[in-house]
Formats: structure tokens, C-alpha cells, sequence
């Protein structure tokens, strides 16, 4: 795949004036090659492919209000696949974001809760802890060269047990008290959790953060020192050192940015259904990196970009409330599902054969 | 990072951990409203204790980690151990194969008694059978009704599923429902589609099934609001568990349907709901008792040789309605998570 490791960085921006072109080597390809050769290009024909279907196979996709719910599922998984994919540019797993969102929606309440203090005590101790957990994988993996898979499966299950075990210890129960009265809640939930009218469609407001958060990784990727730093780490981590990248804090900040994303979502999680359930999350990793692979970001680390775990995230949202709208058997619901993602997988790798194919 | 940076570092974590806490609860970053203050500390009534010489029960269920449904089993139980001086071993798993390992477990320690959850009764026949021929008595609970004589089980405490679905569905057709959704938490979970099945029995309305991913609560409630507007002629969702109602409740008015929400099990927030009349009402199985009474029912037949029902009949725990009616009587129990 290392041929393939170079093109991420090339940004596809009109051709910057004044740059000379000395010999064949550095010649623009067609825009139309150059075009395809970009990671997210697969999964955004994927995605309106998935759309264009259903918006005609499920009459009830085509109203407003049916898309800013498609939008919010999305959101919720995006907002998560987005430094899941950075960190996978940057050649690490991280196996514990799943369970992760939760600790971090756990923190939160049961220390509010329980010390009866303003909720957003609770939010920023969250947000300490859950970028522990980040700052905990990152120093493992570098510190003792094991793959990253390993570290965060221990992770995973360490968290796991630890909320079950910690919310039985505290609250007697397997699920946190209702926070929904305390002070700052509503403050909380209008940063986290609100939503607001856009033509007469209530629209979530973790749609903008998702969207806000994408521009920003985009450009982190693409224009910042930093970007460049996540490309080399996941190219070769040897050659990177040797020119002069900062291998170890780069990786160690970026399982630190999937913590400040699991304590958003968790945060979000808290806000909109006011009580969490100690057990959930198991399994959404696999969907965050899913959605990661799908946009484009190669499992083997150097490649990707921020925008396509977008259209990743937004086709998982489309197909499985998508298979609602259509009302299909939801007995087939996972097969479907399933289907869906290997097509659209499948679109991604042609075109990116197609794309490199000279 | 040199080490006398990082030593001082680690030393200084608690202290600052400390600070940092105290300076929070001083600086006036209490909450005035709501938390654990405001829990009335509702000290359960201390019973007496059996004066019989201690033994030793094992509870095998197949609970998946982290449900507040078997929570309550378990502190039914535990409730039983303390009065009858009994040691409880409780364990559980999901998968069949893993839970009959479980039993056999069990067994090799010995112990005067088993209480078990029959989800997959043929995975459980051999075990069950081995526990016999070592002379410890098996009783079963929740899961089973229609299997546990044929294993040859003592006795059995619990609710139908089926029983419970059918009532259900009546209770729909009196509420004047036409068309109604039961939304599945686990798909491929035998006892949440015998609820399902049973409601369709009795519901003389129109009732589909929806899959939702259940460890995921933002997507249970985009998949629930994405079938209430593919619908819009749904006037009742049934949800079989007390987080997947609430989350239905929010769906319902998310989506401005006018769809009612009703629900199998019953927790805290699931009263509070009911008394507001966002949730109208709950099938509730009684779990704490099937614990409670599984274990005590060894207690029993060791100390004094008795069955109920006299190893023909099941002991029902329930169906039991929990509405607005009776809410109050049932909402001081599940704040402490024992109802």
C-alpha cells in the first residue's frame, strides 16, 4: 500500500498560480483522474448512490424532517469517526471508543449526582478522565511498541468492567440517577443536546458540531504542520523520527482527540436521555471505524482524509434508518445493512483503482 | 519527559486530585436542585434471620452484563440469602454452552442447592441432569415455563413471556389501539420475540416488529422516530424494557406522532414517566420476587421439605399492571431499584 501513501497530502486545490512546471514528474494529472485519486471520492459516490436509492425506494426520506433524523444518527457516529480516522491516518486502533462514550457520559453523572454538584463539574471532570483514558492508550502503545489492536482490547474490557462495577458500587443499580433536575443541566443540554428550527424542521445541533469539527480536521489534515506529522506517523513511524517528526506526541495526542470525542458524544448521550445505561456502547467501535474504513482511511495507517468518514458515517446513517423508512422486513435489517456497506466498499476500491491506474 | 519531572508529577496527583475536589464542593459548584441529597434515604425494613445452620445456593442466570432487569433478580436474591443465612453465589452468561459450564461449576463446589434461568433448555438438559444424580436440587426461574417439568425441575417461579404479550395485547385493544410497533432491543433474544409474538396473539390491531440497536440510544431513537413517520397511522409503541420506553417517549414527541408508549419491566425514571403520563403504562414480571422466591424455595425444601406447587403447577409472578392507577404504591420501591 505504500504506493498509495503519498497521494493523501496532495490537496486537489486549483492549481496554485505561479507554480512552475519543470518536467513530467510533477505534470497535473486531468482534473477528472485527479479528482478520483482523492480518498473520499468512493465513499461521496457511494453515498449519493445509497441516497439517490432510497430516496426512491422510501417516499418518507424525501421530507425535511426525515433527513435531520438521518442526519442525527449520522452525527452521532461522525462525530466519533473523526478522530477515530485521523488516529487511523496516523496508524493506530483504538478498540475502546465505544465503551469509552460511555464512561465518560458515567463520570459526569454519578459525580454530579452523587457530590450533588453543578452538572458541568461533572462535564469537566468527563472530559479530564476521558482524555486520561486517551493519554493512558496513546503512552501504552508507544511506550511498549505493542500493536495498538492489543492495548486498547485490553482497554475495552478494562472499561467495560469498570462501568458496570463502578456504577453498581456507587449508585446500587446498573444505571446512573436522573440528573435532569440539577443546576446546569439545561444550560448543559442546550450546548450538547438542544436543536433548533430550520424551516419549520427541528434540526439537532450535534449536526453543526459534526459538520464544524470536519472543516476543522480538514484543515488540520491538509494545512497545518501537525497534518503532515499524522500522515508520516502512519507512512513509516521510522522515517518519520528520522526527519525530525515528533512520533510520540503525535500519537499519543491523537488517542487523546478519540477521548475529547467519546466525551462529546458522551456528554451528548447524558444531556439528551438525562440517565445512562452502564452496558452500552460495546460494538460501536466497530462502527466508527467502519465508518472510517468505508470514507476512505486504509486499516494499514498513511491514507485518508477527514471528510470521507463524513459520507462513511452519513451512509451508515442513511441505510439503517433508511430500511426503516422503506419498511423492509427488519428481520433482514443487519443483512442489509451488511449488503449495503460491501457495496459501497466495493465502489470505494474501484475507484481507487481506477483512480491509480496510469 | 525526564524522570524527576515525572516522579514529582505522580506524587503530586493525588494532592491535587484532593484539592481539586474540595475546592469544587466549597466554590460554591453545588448543585441546590436534585442529585444524591435530595434522595430520601429510605432505609429498607430490617427483617429477622433464619436461624438455620448456613448452606450454600448458586443462581445461574443468562443475564447479559450491565441489564437492570437482572439486577433486581439478583437483589431479590440477595435479599433471600441474608434472611435464610444463606451464601449466594451468583454467576451468569449470556451464552448457553457458557452458562451449563456455569452449573457445572456450581456443582463441583458442592453447593445444597441451584436456581436456574432456562433461556435454551436443551443446552442445560445434561447439566441439570448431573446436578440430580449428585443429589442437589435444581428449581428454575423467569425462563421456561413450558420446559422446567420436562427437565425434571422442582419447581418454577416466573412469568410466560407469551402470558405476558397476550396480556399486553388486551390491554392495547382496550386503550382502542389500531396499529402498534414492538420494538426489539436484541433482535434474535428468544423471550423479547415471545413477547412480541404474544402480543399479536391478542391485539385484534395491526402490529409490526422494529429491530433497534440497543447499546446505541441515539440511534434506538432515530430508528424509532424514522418508523413513527414512515407511519404516521401508529398510535401505540410497545418497547420491551423500561430504557427503550423512555427513549420511545422522546422519539414519539420528537417526531410529533400521537403515539402512546407502553412497556414490559418497569425502573425508577420508568415510574416518574408513568406518573406523568408520558408512558401509560407497564407489564411488570415482578423480577425481584422470581429471585427472592427461587432462592428461598431452597430454603425451604432443605429445611423443611416443601414445593410449591407441588412440582406440576409454575408459580406466576406475574403479569402485573403498573399504570397511573397504581403507581404510587410501586414508585417508592423502584427509586430503590428493588421493583
Amino acid at each position: 500500500m505504500g504506493m498509495t501513501q503519498q497521494a493523501a497530502p496532495a490537496v486537489p486545490a486549483p492549481p496554485a498560480p505561479g507554480r512552475k512546471e519543470t518536467d513530467g514528474r510533477t505534470r497535473q494529472q486531468p482534473l477528472p483522474l485527479r479528482l478520483l485519486a482523492r480518498p473520499e471520492i468512493g465513499v461521496f459516490l457511494g453515498a449519493v448512490a445509497v441516497y439517490i436509492f432510497f430516496l426512491v425506494a422510501a417516499p418518507p426520506v424525501r421530507e425535511g424532517s426525515a433527513m435531520a433524523n438521518i442526519l442525527y444518527q449520522s452525527s452521532t457516529i461522525g462525530i466519533m469517526a473523526l478522530p477515530v480516522a485521523l488516529l487511523m491516518i496516523g496508524g493506530e486502533f483504538d478498540l475502546s471508543s465505544g465503551v469509552a462514550v460511555v464512561t465518560s457520559a458515567l463520570t459526569a453523572s454519578m459525580l454530579a449526582y452523587q457530590l450533588t454538584l453543578n452538572v458541568w463539574m461533572g462535564v469537566i471532570v468527563a472530559l479530564l478522565v476521558s482524555l486520561a483514558v486517551g493519554f493512558f492508550n496513546g503512552w501504552m502503545v508507544v511506550r511498549t511498541g505493542l500493536p495498538s489492536f492489543l492495548v486498547t482490547l485490553g482497554t475495552f474490557l478494562i472499561l467495560q468492567g469498570a462501568n458496570l462495577a463502578v456504577t453498581k458500587l456507587v449508585t446500587g443499580n446498573v444505571a446512573t440517577d436522573d440528573i435532569s433536575s440539577m443546576d446546569g443541566f439545561d444550560q448543559a443540554r442546550k450546548v450538547f443536546a438542544s436543536s433548533f428550527e430550520v424551516g419549520g424542521v427541528a434540526v439537532k445541533i450535534t449536526i453543526v458540531y459534526w459538520l464544524v469539527f470536519a472543516a476543522l480536521a480538514t484543515w488540520v489534515l491538509l494545512r497545518t504542520k501537525y497534518g503532515n506529522w499524522i500522515f508520516a506517523v502512519g507512512g513509516n513511524k521510522e522515517s518519520a523520527r528520522a526527519v525530525g517528526v515528533p512520533v510520540t506526541f503525535t500519537k499519543i495526542s491523537l488517542f487523546m482527540l478519540v477521548g475529547f470525542g467519546a466525551w462529546f458524544v458522551g456528554m451528548h448521550q447524558l444531556f439528551s436521555f438525562n440517565t445512562v445505561q452502564s452496558g452500552e456502547g460495546v460494538g460501536q467501535e466497530l462502527i466508527y471505524i467502519s465508518a472510517a474504513v468505508i470514507g476512505g482511511c486504509l486499516l494499514t495507517g498513511g491514507y485518508g482524509s477527514a471528510i470521507g468518514p463524513v459520507f462513511g458515517a452519513f451512509m451508515f446513517g442513511m441505510v439503517q434508518q433508511g430500511i426503516v423508512y422503506a419498511n423492509w422486513n427488519p428481520d433482514w435489517f443487519k443483512a442489509f445493512l451488511g449488503v449495503m456497506l460491501l457495496g459501497a466498499v466495493l465502489i470505494n476500491l474501484w475507484v481507487q483503482r481506477t483512480a491509480t491506474r496510469r | 519527559m525526564d524522570s524527576s519531572s515525572r516522579y514529582r508529577s505522580r506524587r503530586m496527583a493525588p494532592l491535587v486530585a484532593v484539592v481539586a475536589a474540595a475546592a469544587m464542593t466549597l466554590a460554591g459548584c453545588s448543585s441546590s436542585s436534585g442529585g444524591k441529597k435530595a434522595e430520601e434515604s429510605n432505609a429498607g425494613a430490617s427483617a429477622g434471620k433464619a436461624t438455620t445452620p448456613r448452606m450454600t445456593v448458586a443462581l445461574v442466570t443468562h443475564q447479559s452484563q450491565g441489564d437492570t432487569f437482572w439486577d433486581i433478580v439478583r437483589k431479590g436474591a440477595e435479599a433471600a440469602a441474608a434472611k435464610d443465612n444463606i451464601k449466594l453465589i451468583y454467576s451468569a452468561d449470556p451464552n448457553a454452552g457458557n452458562q451449563a459450564g456455569l452449573v457445572q461449576n456450581a456443582i463441583d463446589q458442592k453447593v445444597d442447592g441451584i436456581a436456574i434461568t432456562l433461556a435454551k433448555p436443551d443446552a442445560l438438559k445434561d447439566v441439570v441432569k448431573k446436578a440430580k444424580n449428585a443429589n442437589i436440587p435444581v428449581v428454575g426461574l423467569n425462563s421456561g415455563v413450558s420446559e422446567w417439568q420436562k427437565l425434571g425441575l422442582m419447581e418454577f417461579f416466573g412469568q410466560d413471556e407469551t402470558v405476558a404479550g397476550e396480556a399486553l395485547g388486551k390491554r392495547l385493544n382496550a386503550a382502542g389501539a389500531k396499529n402498534a410497533i414492538c420494538v426489539i432491543q436484541e433482535q434474535g433474544n428468544i423471550g423479547l420475540t415471545q413477547r412480541c409474538d404474544g402480543v399479536d396473539k391478542t391485539f385484534n390491531g395491526k402490529l409490526q416488529t422494529l429491530n433497534v440497536n440497543g447499546t446505541d440510544m441515539p440511534s434506538v431513537k432515530s430508528t424509532i422516530t424514522a418508523k413513527l413517520s414512515q407511519d404516521k397511522s401508529i398510535d401505540y409503541v410497545v418497547a420491551l424494557g423500561a430504557p427503550f420506553a423512555l427513549t420511545a417517549a422522546q422519539a414519539a414527541s420528537d417526531s410529533g406522532s400521537k403515539a402512546k408508549v407502553a412497556t414490559f419491566d418497569l425502573n425508577k425514571d420508568l415510574t416518574t414517566a408513568i406518573d406523568k403520563g408520558t408512558i401509560q403504562f407497564a407489564v411488570d414480571q415482578q423480577p425481584y420476587l422470581q429471585g427472592y422466591l427461587a432462592v428461598d424455595s431452597l430454603w425451604l425444601y432443605k429445611y423443611n421439605g416443601n414445593y410449591s406447587g407441588g412440582g406440576e403447577q409454575p408459580v406466576l409472578t406475574g403479569p402485573a399492571f403498573v399504570d397511573k392507577s397504581n403507581v404510587d404504591r410501586v414508585a417508592a420501591f423502584a427509586a430503590k431499584g428493588t421493583r
